[in-house]
């Protein structure tokens, strides 16, 4: 199979999965039992049936769900999230305006797991059950049970208030490319990498020492090549594969964390503007978070998996 | 001489053997009657080397004991009579130690011989709350653990066996869940069917499942080409006695690693809803509601001294439990790989 076709092929299939992501967007919000609209009527006493349901047309919330579930994913198609109901703002524009903010912190994330992991991982590798290799498991195995949050607020604890080398809270009118933001994302930036580099670490090790059993690393040896070179230039390119098999899994666990994380250090991204949607029962804007996490999930499923057929031309054709 | 001068009736006779000698030279292998029996099945020899990995037991026990500890914190009783009489936190959970609207005494305290681990920002004594804090952690974890391992199992293994449409339409259903990570998704189903103890198991089984099923589909199409598999089906098994008696316990082990690995993830889950404010109702002893608290505190600065107390030790609560349990997947994945590659387990590190 072309490299082309393969493509094509898995283009094709994530066609059912985003509907089936839609559908799990919009049945999961809608069947929650108290939509904005109700509880504006709890709260306001004055408001009439008839306020209700002119309320509840303008909003899209009358008539069977399925009906309700159409119209919204026409709107949505055609880029039409809806409004936030409490202050009258489009979606869309609440999440462009938030999503840098995530995308920043996650790609810090994910450059610190790296950074840390792949040196480490070869490391470990090459000095096998030695004490090296037996403290940098121990660090990883550390790294994937510690509770993100709680890495945050220790990290705050000790850099900010011991210290006192930070200020809990960045300066909140720096704007978000600011050269001194580099500095306020460190805190967040780890809190949000730990979790990815203790997986890649592990698993950098695992296939890097059974790459190292192969015949053809000895063959590299015997000809002569420096250490150096057999284990960057052959061994390091062939153990990044599953690494890559990885980086999906990771995204969407960095994705998770950063809804925690940005809660920590009250960074103004996605995730700290989806648990105030469900706090406040803003529907729209929660399918809205929901489907856009979904729909990047399976993009980067879809990603690895092409990179991986790149790597390894023996998967196009199983 | 050649030797066919000694056979006789066409025998070949062969010389200078000596049977005795073969039986007490070492096996060239390490196969003996006895593990070669069927005795001894692959899950006792998983059970061996556990045993051996010193790091697995030393989670085993942290396990044990932060469970038993949790079990014996405060008595419990069903129905009104007392099942579990210890009590072995000094204070009640929910206690606030000193009622006096006018000051702060209480609040905040550091840690005393009195209070081991200082009070919380209500007053309430936190090592008591520790303890006791085990029980909603510790219980979901294993529950939600149990119930979307069997769910899953069955699912990928009737996906698994059956192949064809049937296949196709369970693992895309599969994969759609898989599109959402676990947290999202529990964080919705907690906003939609509110705190508590039981919507945040529910919480956590509703997208849990997915993974085993992945997972023991995958076994169970590998399971399915054995030679046993077609034997029991020529025998005129039923489907369902094929997949559960033959193909399941094959698929257990990664199934159980998994598992294993999964209790500690959960736990970290139930923890983050409760530190976001959606898990347990506030004040409830639960580790993650606990450092909710104590969040705002550490960014506002309480004024003067630093209560690290309040936010060292639930956290340090989860990360311990947490760690163990992983302690323990690996032994157990270590366990079960090193029978399958034939590597002898040489203890944990």
């Amino acid at each position: 199979m072309s490299l082309r076709r393969f493509i094509l092929k898995r283009l094709l299939s994530i066609v059912p999965i985003l509907f089936g992501v839609s559908v799990i967007t919009f049945g999961l919000v809608h069947l929650t039992p108290g939509d904005p609209i109700s509880q504006m009527t709890a709260m306001n006493p004055h408001m009439t049936a008839a306020d209700e349901a002119q309320m509840r047309s303008r909003y899209g919330l009358d008539g069977p769900v399925w009906e309700q579930y159409l119209t919204w994913m026409g709107n949505v198609l055609t880029g039409d999230f809806g409004e936030v109901i409490s202050s009258g703002q489009d979606v869309s524009s609440v999440i462009l305006a938030r999503l840098p903010e995530t995308i920043v912190l996650g790609l810090f994330g994910w450059v610190f797991g790296l950074v840390i992991a792949i040196p480490t991982g070869i490391y470990a590798a090459v000095n096998k059950d030695q004490f090296a290799d037996t403290v940098s498991r121990f660090v990883a195995l550390s790294g994937i049970s510690i509770p993100n949050f709680w890495l945050g607020l220790m990290l705050i604890l000790i850099g900010a208030l011991w210290l006192e080398i930070w200020t809990v809270l960045p300066p909140s009118r720096l704007p978000l490319y600011h050269p001194q933001m580099l500095f306020y994302l460190i805190l967040p930036g780890i809190t949000i990498g730990t979790a990815a580099a203790a997986s890649i670490m592990r698993v950098m090790r695992t296939s890097m020492a059974e790459e190292l059993n192969k015949e053809y690393v000895t063959a590299a040896r015997a000809k002569g090549l420096p250490e150096r070179q057999v284990i960057l230039k052959h061994v390091l390119r062939n153990s990044l594969i599953s690494v890559v098999t990885l980086a999906a899994t990771l995204t969407a666990s960095i994705v998770a964390g950063s809804v925690v994380v940005e809660v920590v250090f009250n960074w103004p991204g996605l995730g700290r503007e989806f648990i105030e949607a469900i706090n406040q029962r803003e529907i729209n804007l929660i399918m809205a978070i929901t489907l856009f996490t979904g729909v990047f999930i399976v993009l980067a499923n879809l990603l690895a998996d092409i990179l991986y057929a790149v790597l390894d031309p023996r998967i196009r054709y199983e | 001489m050649s030797s066919k001068q000694h056979t006789e009736r066409g025998r070949i006779r062969v010389t200078g053997f000596d049977p005795e000698q073969v039986r007490q030279r070492d096996p060239l292998s390490d196969w003996t009657e006895e593990s070669g029996g069927e005795t001894e099945g692959r899950f006792e020899r998983a059970w061996k080397r556990f045993k051996r990995n010193r790091s697995a037991l030393i989670g085993l026990f942290v396990v044990g004991v932060l469970t038993l500890l949790a079990v014996f914190a405060r008595p419990i009783s069903v129905m009104g009579m007392t099942v579990q009489p210890f009590s072995l936190a000094p204070y009640d959970p929910t206690t606030i130690m000193y009622m006096n609207p006018d000051s702060s005494a209480g609040v905040y305290d550091s840690p005393t011989l009195s209070h081991p681990m200082g009070t919380d920002g209500d007053g309430r004594d936190l090592f008591s709350r520790l303890l006791y804090g085990g029980r909603y952690s510790i219980s979901i974890g294993f529950i939600v653990v149990g119930l979307s391992a069997t769910f899953g199992l069955v699912y990928g293994a009737i996906s698994g066996y059956y192949g064809g449409w049937t296949d196709e339409i369970l693992m895309r259903i599969v994969d759609t869940v898989y599109a959402f990570p676990g947290l999202i998704l529990a964080l919705i189903i907690v906003a939609t069917l509110g705190g508590g103890y039981w919507q945040l198991v529910a919480a956590f089984a509703i997208p849990g499942w997915i993974t085993y099923a992945r997972l023991i589909r995958g076994e169970v199409l590998t399971i399915k080409e054995n030679e046993y598999v077609m034997a029991a089906k020529a025998l005129g098994a039923r489907d369902r006695s094929v997949i559960f008696k033959h193909i399941v316990p094959n698929a257990m082990p990664p199934l159980i690693v998994y598992g294993t690995l999964n209790i500690g993830t959960v736990v970290i889950g139930v923890a983050a809803l409760g530190f976001l404010g959606l898990g347990m109702p506030p004040g409830t002893a639960e580790w993650g509601t606990m450092l909710d608290q104590t969040r705002e505190t550490l960014i506002q600065g309480p004024g003067g001294s630093i209560p690290w107390w309040a936010t060292v030790f639930p956290g340090g609560a989860i990360f311990l439990f947490v760690m163990a349990m992983n302690m323990i997947g690996d032994g157990v994945n270590d366990a079960f790989d090193a029978q399958e590659t034939g590597i002898e387990g040489q203890g944990g590190g």
